[in-house]
Formats: C-alpha cells, structure tokens, sequence
C-alpha cells in the first residue's frame, strides 16, 4: 500500500519551568487516501500531532519521530523553506474558528487568489476564475458577492467555507482539519462536512479529522485513532466503534446523554492511571 | 400552585436589534425547564434579562408570584442564582476559591461563614483542599464545580444554567450533569438550563422551548422529543443534525 | 504528606495552599521569582533600596554638613580626599548635600505616589464602572488635565500657591493622576462586561463593593508599573521646579536646585552641576528598570495558564 503519511513514534515536547511538558508521547499511524478521524479529550495531544505533521509546532517546542515521511519527503530533515512550499501546496490544515484563520482586513477572495499564487505561477485572471470556481464548490451560492466581503461580513458557516476553499484550492493531497465545525451551530456543522467529505472523496485526498466529539468522528471518517495523554489506547475501523475494546474508548462513548436513553445518573468515566502508560 | 417563574410576552430590543422577541413561558416550582437554540435564537438573552444582565423592554417576568421591576433587589438573588458557560471566565482571576465563596455570604451577611463554605466544598465534591486555590491552579471542570458552590452559597430555589458544560470534555461534562441532577434532588430546586446540545437538554428537563431568531418555535415535554413527537421542521431538523453526519450515497 | 517533610520551597509553591496566607505567600513567591529572574530589574530595585538606605542614615554617611560650608577655604574644590565628590560656591561638600537630598527626592516621590495614584484609581474605575454621563464628566475633566503640558501646569500651580517643596508637591500631584485615571479606567472597561464581575453582580453586591473589592485589585497592578515608570519623571518634574527656583527653596539640597546653582561654574567647575545631575540620572535609571520588572513579574496573563 502507498501510504501518504507515515508517522512513527511521534514526540512533541515543550520545556516549561517547572519541567518538560510531553504533549505528545509516541504516535505511530499510517495514512493513506482515506479519512482518518484522531479523537481525544483537551490535553490528550491530538492538536500537537496535527501541528506537528503540518510543521506549526509553536517554536519552543521540539518534535522527534523515528519517522515522519509525506509522499517520500523526510518532513523530519526537510528545511524550512521545504516545509513551507509543501505547506498550502500539499498538505492543507483547517482551524477550528475562521474568525482567527481570516486575515480580516483582506477580502476573501483577494485571501484565496494570494493562496493560489503563491503556489502556481498563474495570472490574475486566471487565479480569480479559480477562486470563484472554488467558491462555488463550497456550495457558496453568490461566489461573485462573497469574493469581495470582508471575513466579518460573514457567518460562521460561510466564513468556514471560505477557509475550506482557500485550503483546498492549490489542490493538496493532504487535508488536516482540527475541530473544523466545533465553532458552528449543528445544522451548519452538517453542510460544511457534506462539503468538505465530497471534494475529498472527489479529489482522492487524505484527510485527517481531529475532533474530541467521537460519535461525529465515527459518522464521518472511515478509520478512528483514539488519544488519551499523548498515546494512542486504540485504532479501529469507524463502523466498529461499538465494538470498542479499550475502557476509555467506551467510557467516552458511554458518558454522552442521548436523546431517549433514559440513564440517570450517567456513567462516568473513571480514568485509570494505567491508560497512560 | 403559583409558578416559580412565568415570563409573558417578554421582548428585549438592543437599539435596532430585536434579540428576543414575545416570548411566554412558565415554570412550576421544582420543574427542570430547557432552552435549546442555536446561535442568535435568544436563549442565552432570555436568562440574562431574567438575571437583570439585559434590558427588559416589553413583557414581564414574575418569580414567585413577585413582579420583577427595573432593579433587582437582594432578596431576588437569595432566590435565583445563575451559573455562566465559561468556566475560565466567570471566576475572578485573582481571588482564591475561598474568597469567591465568602464574598456573596459577605454581601448577605451570612452567620457561620467557615461551615458554610466548607459544606459548599464538600457538596460539589471538591472537598477542602480545594479552598484556598486560585481559579488558575483548577482545572474546567473544578472551576464550573467551584461556580455552581458559589451560586449554591445562598441557598436559592432557582438556578439559572447558561451552558454550564459545553466548554467541557465529555466525561466531564456528564460528571458536572450528574452532580446538577444530584443536588436538584436534594435541595429541591427549579432550574432554567440553556443548550445548543438538544440531548443534554432532554437528559437534564422535564419540558423545553425550542427557539429560532429570538421567537419561541415549540414548547414540548422531553418524552415527546425522545419519542421522536415533533411537530415542526426545524426542531425535526435539530434531532437529525443531532445524531451526527449521514453521507448520502 | 507531611508539613516537616516539605522544604519552605514546596511549602510556597504548592498547588493545594491549606491557609488563606499560604495562598497569598506562594502567590508573592512566584511573583518575586518571575522577578527576580530578570536581572536587570534586580538592579533597579538595588538601586532604590541603595536610595531608601541612603535617605534612613543620611546623618551617619554624609562626612559633612550640607548646609554650613566653610567660605574661606573650601570653595569649588574640586573632588580629592576629603571632598569626594567636590564642593560647591558656598564650600559645602557636594556629596554630603547629594545623600541628605537622596531624603528630599524620596519623599517627593513617594508624597506624589500616594497622592495621585489613588486619586487616578478612583476616578478611573469610577468612571468606567458607572459609565454614562459620570463616564462623561469625569473623562472630560481628566481631559483637561491632559490638555495641558505637565511642567507648564505644575509651574502655574506653584505661581498660585507660592514657591516650596511641599507645594512643588502638591502641584506635581495634581498634574500626574490622569493618566492613571486613564489606565484604570480602560482597565476597568475590559473586566466589567466579565463573567466574574457580572456573576458578584448576581449576588447582589452594590456598585461600590464591585468597584472597591473586585475591580480595583486587577487595576492595581498595571497601576503599580506606571506609577514606578513615572517616578522619573516625576523626579525630574521636581529637579525641573527646583532648576525654576520654584521647588525646593536653599539652602536645601535639592537634587535639581543644585544643578541650578552649579550652572553659573558649569564650564569651569563642571563637578557642581554634574554630581546632582548624575545622581538624578542613576535614580531614574534605578526607577525604570523596577517598573519594568513589575510589569512582568505582576502581569497577571503570565501567571498559572
């Protein structure tokens, strides 16, 4: 099998005063043209193996791996300005609150024409077809209305939308979305991931989902990577989740109120200092 | 039986902006009543402009069979106390637990500070050690633990719930629902809980009002909505997206 | 866990204080460490503790009388043994003057602290807190204030109430506050719309107690830095009014009325004027780098989180 991404014993660790902080404590995965959902609680390291892969790890930190390999390119030993040229190019990463992802003093469609150039030698012309086309892939429905608003001129959705045109429109083969609809309200949530699940499935990408809400996980990406503190406890196929084996899979799973299971009081999850090992 | 709360025709204008719009609702004393919406629908407004957070502009809200004027007096707030969404936000960054908890039994002049906020402590299940930290040194869920000590202090018939767990992990989320459920049963309590999580509010309330654009859409008891007995689209369209994504192939 | 098996080290940075004055101890401890980590701060508060010393023991340092000097034989020496630092047109020891003017700069600086800081907290909070037309009127006031240059207003309010070092004072203080008032207020106006302002709002608590107990104590940090940046500038406010003849009135040894007297020998015997100059820079000096040293260790954004 071709993998895109090959990740093996990940380490991201940053130093603090009063000792090392180990975010991220020896992932291994591989990744191919699917869509890998990596879930976990705040402070489980799912974030920091994102930004790690995407090559955004905040500068005092330091990431090791005994392999971390895009396509065949050493993301270990690439320099900076390799990094750079894939970042955008070929891997693409989605935030969880376009109101911080958007420049806001830039329309979007001058954003996404920038993106665009900045990767492919195209002319003006040609790049604001392209942004236009991609805006109205994004089932956004006045793409020449939206391409001169401002990102606060927006909502939430549609500023999502943007940020996924803009991600997407260089063309990438690997698409890192972290929390991408947390910010959104429930009904948009479920647009914007039938969008971003048909350009990946149209454009053949690999597509890594990281969210802390497991049943969505589940419903969207074919495998799931379970974190807890910086590990891995389980992987398993996404139509399997019922048959979790790991406690803290089930816990997590278990803990959730659902709409007509009467359960009072809910089962809590009572973490064990073994799953950390 | 007089209603622990009866809102009717309540509207709250900002200038031009109408962020609640003739809503009427009652709640019965010991009731656990819910608020679902998305953003902008009004229901984090309609709590506040209970609390006396928003300006009332048309309508009135009764509370034990008083009408609520302009000012809230101190009475009020021995009656009904609120907890916020924000766990990092609602607790003063410079005050230790301690002091968060002697200041409303300052205000009131309370007796017996020393028992009270240890027995606070330990209802929420923090237990003294937890007294003399800053809100920094907790973490999410002991914070929101500290916030709902801190609204229970007073001992108060009615909470206002604002969210109280969607900033939080899931597991903790339902250690935080259990120990709300745990102490209305206890201290008999009435609570109005505003969610966007349509299952959290039908685990945690007897009936909801579901709402839209700061207008109510529909009112109906939880086992109606667990039966899958709606009657409108967009509260039928809420229980969906709920369930997670579908691909259509 | 017991208490004799914790260093004092432990016992301060505990995360579970058992005591209302552990808290606060360890809090203090970790502010003093953030502080002390930065050494050119601790070089500052070296310099104003060296200050404070000077100005406590004045009478047992200086090797002369500042005011009685010695006409006949000991005028403009310049600085050799016995005269360290020189002696001025009266032929009193410069440096015997510097140490008991060290206790005229300080009490300048710290009258002034007291006076307007508070002032300016007040009005600030106040204003922001209560907002609306008391917003208004206090703001525009604290306008005028600002309006003016601060040496040319303190110079009209010592014209009024006539030449010294108390009124130099006092005018030095009634010219400083606004821009504290300023800080406080904007302050003020990022925490009321809080969670945590508004939730001891729902308890019940009146404006005042609000203002007083929980929006003045996050004011008074940032507060604290400003006023320890001003300090030199207040210094040389009053070396200014001295300079004018307005301050400090002789024979005292004012830091800035020195220099004033030094100016007419500046060429000749430039040790006069320099000394006092020299020792306003240091304090200055000494003043900024505390400040900003506060401003990191006090910053609250930097503590836990």
């Amino acid at each position: 099998m071709s993998a895109l991404l090959g990740v093996e014993d990940l380490r991201v660790t940053f130093p603090t005063r009063t000792g090392v902080i180990e975010a991220v404590r020896g992932v291994t995965f591989t990744l191919g043209r699917e869509r890998l959902g990596i879930v976990g609680e705040s402070g489980s390291g799912k974030s920091q193996t994102g930004r790690a892969i995407m090559g955004l790890t905040a500068e005092h930190g330091t990431i090791d791996a005994k392999r971390l390999e895009f396509n065949g390119i050493d993301l270990l030993k690439a320099s900076k300005a390799e990094r750079r040229a894939l970042r955008g190019r070929r891997i693409a990463m989605i935030l969880q609150d376009p109101k911080y992802s958007l420049n806001p003093v830039m329309t979007i469609g001058r954003q996404i024409v920038e993106t665009l150039r900045a990767h492919e030698p195209v002319g003006k012309a040609e790049a604001r077809k392209r942004a236009l086309d991609m805006l109205s892939a994004v089932q956004i429905r006045d793409p020449e209305r939206v391409f001169d608003l401002y990102p606060h001129e927006v909502s939430g959705g549609m500023g999502q939308r943007a940020m996924i045109a803009m991600m997407l429109i260089a063309g990438p083969e690997l698409l890192i979305a972290d929390e991408p609809t947390s910010a959104l309200d429930v009904t948009v949530q479920l647009d914007v991931l039938a969008i971003l699940d048909r350009l990946v499935a149209e454009r053949g990408m690999g597509l890594i989902f990281i969210s802390h809400d497991l049943r969505l996980v589940s419903s969207f990406c074919d495998r799931v990577i379970v974190m807890y503190a910086g590990r891995i406890v389980e992987e398993l196929p996404a139509a399997k989740l019922s048959e979790a084996q790991h406690p803290y899979t089930r816990g997590l799973l278990n803990c959730m109120p659902e709409i007509g299971a009467d359960r009072h009081p809910l089962p809590v999850l009572d973490r064990k200092p073994e799953w950390r090992t | 039986m007089t209603p622990a709360l009866a809102i009717d025709g309540l509207s709250v204008e900002y200038d031009d902006f109408v962020a609640l719009d003739d809503v009427s609702l009652t709640v019965a004393p010991g009731e656990s009543f819910g608020l679902v919406g998305e953003s902008g629908s009004g229901k984090s407004t309609l709590l506040r402009a209970v609390a006396g957070l928003a300006p009332v502009s048309f309508g009135t809200i009764t509370v034990d069979g008083k009408r609520l004027g302009g000012k809230r007096d101190k009475a009020f707030y021995r009656k009904v106390q609120m907890v916020f969404q924000d766990p990092y936000g609602s607790l003063h960054p410079r005050q230790t637990v301690d002091r968060l908890l002697l200041e409303p039994l300052a205000i009131h002049g309370f007796d017996d500070t020393e028992g009270r906020i240890v027995r606070a402590l330990d209802e929420v299940g923090l237990g003294v050690s937890f007294r003399f930290r800053y809100s920094h040194q907790l973490s999410g869920g002991q914070r929101q633990r500290v916030a709902i000590a801190r609204a229970l202090i007073l001992e108060p018939s009615m909470l206002l719930l604002d969210e109280p767990t969607s900033a939080l992990d899931a597991s903790v989320q339902a250690e935080v629902l259990n120990l709300l459920e745990q102490l209305r049963a206890t201290r008999k309590l009435t609570f109005v809980m505003v969610s966007h999580d349509l299952a959290v509010v039908t685990h945690m309330c007897d009936r909801l009002l579901v709402m839209q654009n700061g207008g109510v859409v529909e009112q109906l008891a939880s086992t109606d909505l667990a039966a899958r007995r709606v009657t409108t689209d967009y509260t039928r369209g809420l229980l969906v997206a709920s369930e997670g994504f579908c691909r259509k192939s | 866990m017991s208490d004799a098996a914790m260093t004092r080290r432990e016992w301060l940075l505990t995360d579970r204080p058992q005591s209302r004055l552990q808290a606060r101890l360890g809090r203090a401890y970790v502010a003093w460490r953030r502080f002390t980590a930065n050494r050119l701060a601790v070089i500052g508060l070296v310099i104003i503790l060296g200050l404070v010393f000077l100005a406590i023991f004045a009478p047992l340092l200086a090797p002369h009388s500042p005011y009685i000097g010695d006409l006949a034989k000991a005028r403009l020496l310049s600085p050799g043994p016995g005269h360290w630092l020189g002696t001025d047109d009266q032929g009193r020891d410069i440096l015997s003057r510097l140490i008991y003017g060290s206790r005229l700069t300080l009490q300048v600086v710290l009258l002034v602290a007291v006076i307007a800081a508070p002032i300016g907290l007040l009005v600030g909070t106040v204003a922001g807190y209560a907002g609306g037309w008391v917003d208004a009127v206090l703001m525009r006031i604290t306008d005028i204030f600002l309006a003016f240059p601060k040496l040319v207003l303190a110079l009209a309010f010592v014209a009024a109430l006539g030449p010294g070092i108390g009124n130099a004072i006092i005018a030095i203080a009634i010219t400083s506050w606004p821009p504290y008032a300023r800080i406080a207020r904007a302050e003020t106006l990022t925490v009321r719309n809080s969670d945590y302002i508004q939730a001891v709002q729902l308890m019940g608590a009146s404006p005042w107690r609000i203002v007083l107990r929980h929006i003045m104590p996050l004011c008074i940090s940032s507060l604290i830095v400003r006023v320890t940046l001003d300090m030199a500038g207040i210094i040389l406010t009053a070396a200014g009014l001295g300079f004018l003849g307005l301050g400090a009135q002789p024979p005292l040894p004012e830091w800035g009325a020195m220099i004033a007297s030094g100016r007419r020998f500046i060429l000749d015997q430039w040790w006069v004027a320099a000394a006092p100059g020299v020792a306003i820079l240091i304090v200055s000096l000494g003043f900024n780098l505390l400040g900003d040293g506060l401003r990191d260790a006090l910053d609250p954004r930097g503590s836990g989180q």
